[in-house]
């Protein structure tokens, strides 16, 4: 069943529509690229999937259930700005162990290294944090990630060690993932269906 | 020394001193204050460096007796004013908007009565003494510091880490405790060691009219009251030393308060 996404309209007013009737499915497993020019939403859509935003209109469901409002999300958004997306007072281990997520297995493979753990986020570059950002979202109880435009700062040494070790782990868990990109190269790349939105045609 | 080293010394320096007049004051026995008619009003001098009163009571030990009482009343009134405001500043900055409109009313409320004349109204109302004062002091403090942690917690309350860790499913209280007070607290705590230099200017001046301590007990605004009968007489170290103590009090907590802040905000904290 997936992520089923039903005519969600969104804007700010309702006099000021952003986008109209956005309907699509992801799957478990899959890997689905959204695409379309700056400013068309993209990032609000991922908001809006991932519960941080209402839709006027729509609802998104996941196995034919409306997602709770309280409790763990199973679907899980990783930020564009991981200095953003950590709390600057804590130490970085906090920070995993906030998303139950501190274990060898995660921080070896995203090739976090230990004395990161005892320092602030300030102290981290943009690449390195991104690795945290990642790793919290990866709890077990995570059925989706909805990444947006996670990598778009990163050199691309970082980023394709970010890729490779998001997509293993998606597979082997069988987690479905949307990414949000304007970069066509990547996406069609990684992802194993792409969305264009700006006109909505199913590739 | 860089530069952090020095801020720790200079903190350490101002609580040592602070320390030091509040626990030199409270060990001077009331003996040591007797009348001396013999030795009464002498210029400073070695004896005496503050020089003495019209009773012949050495004022350098009046003075530090004073000042330990201002110590003392404005440490509790900065301890409860700092609770009363994070109380109220974080439960009008989470809770429903109907709250923050109270809150932000009440605030309003004792900000729009000039201080010194609410002060002296619940003196008055109390009594004088030193439960008017202490009490006026510590209820009419808490003001400013509580819209600061309201726009703190107001901040804080968008920001991304906080609506992940909701979408984490972290409850209420597991924000409150890990992310929103450890974030308010420095803010806080900076804010009543500021509170300190008001609160004790307060309390002297409120003495000083007249509606504050009693005329026996030994308080700067009572010294410094006093010795107005005298200036015009030319006792000029009456007024002029026990005024300058509490400058240099006021303003050892103000660089208490500044350093302590460079040293606890992220920003400045690794320089």
């Amino acid at each position: 069943m997936g992520i089923q996404c039903k005519n969600i309209t969104f804007g700010y007013s309702k006099d000021n529509i952003l986008f109209e009737n956005i309907s699509f499915s992801v799957d478990y497993g899959e890997r689905v690229g959204i695409v379309a020019k700056s400013g068309f939403g993209k990032s609000t859509l991922a908001k809006i999937i991932a519960g941080y935003e209402k839709p006027i209109y729509g609802e998104i469901t996941v196995d034919g259930k409306p997602v709770s409002k309280k409790g763990y999300n199973p679907i899980q958004l990783i930020y564009q700005h991981p200095e953003k997306a950590i709390n600057p007072m804590w130490r970085m281990e906090k920070v995993l162990l906030e998303g139950n997520v501190l274990n060898d297995y995660i921080i070896e493979n995203l090739g976090i290294k230990r004395e990161w753990l005892k320092r602030y986020s300030t102290e981290l570059s943009g690449g390195e944090l991104q690795r945290f950002s990642v790793a919290r979202a990866l709890c077990e109880n995570t059925k989706f990630i909805i990444a947006d435009e996670i990598t778009t700062m990163l050199d691309a040494v970082t980023q394709s060690q970010i890729w490779h070790f998001l997509i293993s782990e998606c597979e082997k868990r069988n987690i479905g993932m949307i990414i949000v990109t304007h970069n066509m190269y990547l996406a069609e790349k990684i992802c194993t269906r792409i969305i264009n939105l700006e006109d909505m045609t199913f590739e | 020394m860089n530069r952090r080293r020095k801020t720790i010394f200079l903190i350490c320096f101002t609580i040592l001193i602070i320390f030091a007049v509040f626990v030199g004051g409270a060990i001077i026995p009331e003996t040591a204050l007797k009348a001396d008619f013999a030795v009464k009003n002498t210029a400073p001098s070695l004896n005496h460096i503050f020089g003495t009163d019209w009773m012949g009571r050495d004022m350098f030990l009046r003075t530090i007796k004073g000042m330990s009482t201002s110590i003392m009343i404005g440490m509790a009134s900065s301890i409860i004013s700092v609770i009363i405001a994070v109380l109220l500043g974080t439960l009008a900055g989470t809770l429903s908007k109907y709250t923050d409109n109270v809150v932000c009313w009440l605030i309003d409320f004792v900000m729009g009565i000039p201080h010194i004349v609410l002060l002296m109204l619940i003196s008055f109302a109390l009594g004088r003494g030193f439960k008017g004062v202490f009490i006026g002091i510590a209820i009419t403090h808490w003001t400013s510091l509580a819209r600061i942690v309201r726009g703190e917690v107001i901040q804080i309350k968008n920001e991304q880490y906080i609506k992940i860790s909701r979408k984490m499913g972290k409850s209420s209280f597991y924000i409150m405790k890990n992310h929103i007070i450890p974030f308010v607290f420095p803010q806080a705590i900076v804010g009543g060691i500021l509170l300190f230099p008001h609160a004790i200017l307060h309390e002297a001046s409120i003495t000083f009219l007249g509606f504050g301590l009693s005329p026996e007990s030994p308080a700067i605004g009572i010294i410094l009251s006093e010795s107005m009968k005298y200036i015009l007489t030319g006792y000029w170290w009456l007024a002029f030393f026990p005024g300058l103590m509490l400058v240099i009090i006021v303003i050892l907590f103000d660089i208490l308060g500044e350093n302590i802040k460079s040293l606890i905000d992220p920003y400045t904290s690794q320089e």
